[in-house]
């Protein structure tokens, strides 16, 4: 739709920081530096589950070059509450104990000391003179195992949620939450075929390129300065005021170009410890984490088990569906269930849905945030289970999705009634694909799955400052991560009617704009677009005004077209427009510099919907998959710069087969990790892949001025199913398992052979 | 009069089980209010770490965001992104 209407919407111009990124310039979080810096490093514990009876650092601060140590015991105790951060709702108690070990290490990899010293040498030989006495105590690492009676217990506070009678006994599993429409027995009576598997995913690391990285300095006046990559500086201001008694106007957090974050880099880790040390000290500290860390020590998503029935008529109409899901939540409370259970059964209208969630411990590293997190999981049982059906049924697996697709008017199982979505498009798009419509190559198969996220807007705030010659600073203060700065300007040079060069965006420092919640749930180019678009407004009605100044007229008189000021009527009298270049140099005689602000709560975000093809086949004899073809379709409202929104189906569809075929955590009896590198923790690299291909379908948001909707993640949530769903087509072996994974893949058909020849 | 629908886990926890409500206001704020009431308590958890559907558009942290006399308001789990 931007094509005719917009000069710059719809447009694919260069983005601001390619230069910078593809010359080097760009400064990511470890590349921060200051004089006198000392290196900050982390002790972690060797044990998934142990108590600290005692931690001796007297050896290790007699080294020299050794400036300080921390511990637990330099860290504020926290309340067992649920309090803001950085408009993040988190448990301080369970935060504080995650950034450091206090009673108990929970998970291989948990911290338990850190240590400040003049160079990397020193600090790790200091790590190594510090003396932990721990309490091995028995670690669970599974989901289900997490939930037996008989569990080793993490946290002897926990009694299920949600349960009623209130439980006496602790408990791994924090919580329990159910969603229910209809009455699920009743829809399960007029069921004439009824398909129930479970289901089951694993952990992975959102795999970011960029570790986790921060240098801080600490004055003597109580002033803080922070560098670090992050998804989100006020974020980080948040956590590190709640967790260190700190004011928020006291800490200034300034947030690097940022090397992949997918949601894990919505938390902190390490930059608490490094303005501890910092402010021991009196010197600027730098704390940067291996990668072997970052997979010990910092949030993958959970994994789960998914278990789906789903009732349809012999027409393929869906009468029921009923879901029980149980997630890792990692050492603590916290797994992305709710959201999950909310997406699982999204994409379809059904009269009678229940599903049930479970957040459960174990002694894995606390799960954080991964694309769309929760719907990836329950989507590959759902979408398994949908194809499951069709394959029984005998219908297009296209056309069972069409039959049942959620619309307009569509009330979801989770509570509200759908307004403008665009699931029945991008079915219809998929399904008029040249993809779709093209034959297989001979020993090659096919699969769909479908996928839904909410997207968010939150609040968000920007500035518009206007230059003596008429270029204009864009001023907002979320990381780019997906090409948010090139979307920005474009919406500003939308608004003013002046060339997208003309204007320069900048991401801002916590002390240099207002309040942006973090660049995540797909929310950035919708929400501070938004904040954008007023601060853009904000600057144009200061034009206008400087021109009735100028032809003194009232401000009413004056209309702003094209990047100039002109009369509103020729009653205004013959006057030759004024441009903002002209108002720019003339803004001293008028009244002054010209900025704008913009700044809300950004509501309305409008869910999105993604349909995923994939052609695959399998080696029989080693079990490896090999894609053939994929192609992502989505409804993304307006592409703002399809460049980036195809970027986004693409990045997303190869994580997602990542997960598919190969990521997970490998861990030994002893609950340690096995395999923290990417050697061993094999991600899709170019060579695996095709081309992803990418469908738009742009279904505007009525709740945007350019019907922006969020793009980011829905594209992680269909393709783990869509390539089992072909995998089962291609081998007659239908996978309940993640990942597929060659030796796992490869067991199932070894298995499946002496009853397919039996048949 | 608007419409309001708690999940079912919330509804057992602070409304006898009962989902759906008919609630006088104009606002979210008088939902919750009038809410807290009938079920003392529920209004706290009501303005804290839940998102609201107001027909059909989620917001998150309502409070005075208006609601309509035919308008369908879900209270549910707050939604966090990647």
């Amino acid at each position: 739709m931007g094509e005719h209407r917009y000069k710059w919407i719809g447009t694919r111009p260069n983005r601001p920081d390619g230069a910078d990124k593809v010359t080097g310039r760009a400064r990511f979080g470890a590349d921060f530096n200051m004089p006198g810096q000392l290196v900050g490093k982390v002790l972690r514990s060797p044990h998934a589950h142990a108590i600290i009876k005692s931690i001796d650092v007297s050896k290790a601060a007699a080294l020299p070059g050794v400036k300080a140590i921390v511990t637990s015991k330099d860290f504020p105790e926290q309340p067992n509450q649920i309090v803001s951060a950085g408009e993040m709702l988190v448990n301080l108690r369970d935060i504080t104990r995650n950034v450091m070990a206090r009673e108990k290490a929970l998970y291989d990899g948990h911290a338990v000391a850190a240590v400040a010293a003049t160079t990397e040498a020193i600090a790790k030989e200091a790590l190594g003179l510090i003396k932990v006495d721990y309490q091995v105590l028995p670690h669970v690492i599974d989901v289900e195992a997490a939930m037996k009676d008989d569990a080793p217990i993490l946290h002897d506070h926990i009694r299920t949620e949600g349960v009623e009678p209130k439980p006496t006994k602790p408990s791994n599993i924090a919580k329990r939450i159910a969603f229910a429409k209809g009455d699920i027995e009743a829809g399960f009576k007029k069921a004439e075929l009824v398909v129930e598997r479970t289901f089951h995913t694993a952990p992975v690391h959102q795999g970011y390129i960029e570790p986790h990285a921060v240098l801080a300095s600490a004055a003597e006046d109580g002033q803080v300065q922070v560098w670090c990559t992050t998804q989100g500086q006020f974020t980080v201001r948040g956590f590190c005021s709640r967790l260190l008694n700190l004011e928020t106007s006291h800490i200034r957090v300034t947030p690097s170009e940022i090397g992949g974050g997918f949601g894990g880099k919505t938390v902190v880790y390490l930059e608490p410890v490094a303005i501890r040390l910092s402010q021991k000290t009196g010197k600027p500290v730098k704390m940067v984490m291996s990668r072997e860390e970052v997979f010990r020590a910092s949030g993958p998503t959970s994994g789960g088990m998914v278990k789906v029935r789903l009732g349809a008529t012999r027409d393929g109409r869906l009468v029921a569906a009923d879901c029980t899901a149980a997630l890792q939540a990692g050492a603590f409370p916290g797994s992305p269930v709710g959201q999950g259970c909310m997406c699982s059964f999204a994409c379809y209208d059904v009269d009678h849905i229940r599903v049930i969630g479970y957040d459960v411990v174990s002694n894995r590293p606390k799960v954080a945030a991964y694309r769309a997190p929760g719907a990836p999981i329950l989507a590959w049982g759902v979408e398994s289970a949908m194809d499951i059906l069709a394959q029984e049924l005998g219908i297009d697996p296209i056309d069972l999705r069409l039959k049942n697709a959620a619309k307009k008017g569509t009330k979801t199982h989770y509570g509200p009634t759908f307004n403008t979505i665009g699931f029945e498009e991008c079915l219809q798009a998929a399904k008029n694909s040249d993809h779709w419509k093209s034959p297989l190559k001979p020993g090659f198969a096919r699969g769909i799955a479908a996928g839904f996220w909410f997207n968010i807007g939150g609040d968000s705030s920007a500035a518009a400052h206007v230059g003596e010659d008429g270029t204009v600073t864009i001023i907002s203060g979320n990381p780019d991560i997906g090409g948010s700065r090139a979307s920005l300007a474009m919406m500003a040079a939308e608004e003013l009617g002046i060339d997208y060069t003309k204007v320069r965006p900048i991401v801002a420092d916590t002390s240099s704009i207002g309040f942006n919640f973090l660049t995540g749930g797909s929310r950035v180019t919708f929400a501070t677009g938004l904040a954008v678009v007023e601060a853009a407004r904000d600057v144009v009605r200061e034009l206008k005004k400087r021109a009735a100044k100028i032809w003194e007229v009232e401000p009413d008189a004056v209309v702003w077209e094209n990047g100039e000021a002109k009369p509103a009527s020729t009653n205004v009298g013959q006057q030759e427009p004024l441009s903002l270049a002209k108002l720019a140099a003339m803004a001293g005689k008028t009244g002054g510099p010209i900025n704008g602000h913009g700044q809300l709560n950004a509501q309305g975000a409008g869910p999105g919907f993604g349909v995923h093809i994939v052609d695959l086949k399998v080696d029989r004899d080693t079990g490896i998959v090999v894609v053939d073809r994929f192609t992502a379709v989505q409804d993304v409202g307006t592409a703002v710069h399809p460049s980036y929104v195809e970027g986004q189906l693409q990045g997303g569809a190869v994580q997602g087969i990542g997960w598919a075929v190969n990521e997970e955590y490998i861990y030994s009896a002893k609950g340690k990790l096995e395999n923290p590198g990417f050697l061993d923790y094999r991600m899709p690299v170019a060579s695996d892949l095709p081309r992803i291909e990418t469908i738009l379908v742009e279904v505007a948001n009525p709740m945007h001025p350019y019907g922006v909707r969020g793009v980011g993640e829905v594209p992680i949530v269909p393709p783990m199913a869509a390539i089992g769903n072909a995998v089962a087509r291609a081998t007659g072996v239908r996978m309940l398992d993640l990942p597929m994974s060659p030796p796992r893949l490869s067991a199932a058909m070894d298995a499946a052979r002496p009853k397919m020849a039996a048949e | 009069m608007p419409r309001v629908i708690l999940t079912p886990s919330f509804a057992d926890l602070y409304a006898g089980g009962k989902v759906e409500h008919e609630v006088p206001g104009l606002t979210i704020r008088h939902l919750i209010r009038h809410l807290d009431e009938r079920y003392p308590g529920i209004g706290q958890h009501l303005s804290h770490g839940v998102a609201v559907a107001i027909d059909g558009e989620i917001y998150q942290n309502a409070l005075l965001e208006e609601v309509g006399v035919h308008s369908e308001v879900c209270f549910m789990p707050a939604i966090e992104g990647g």
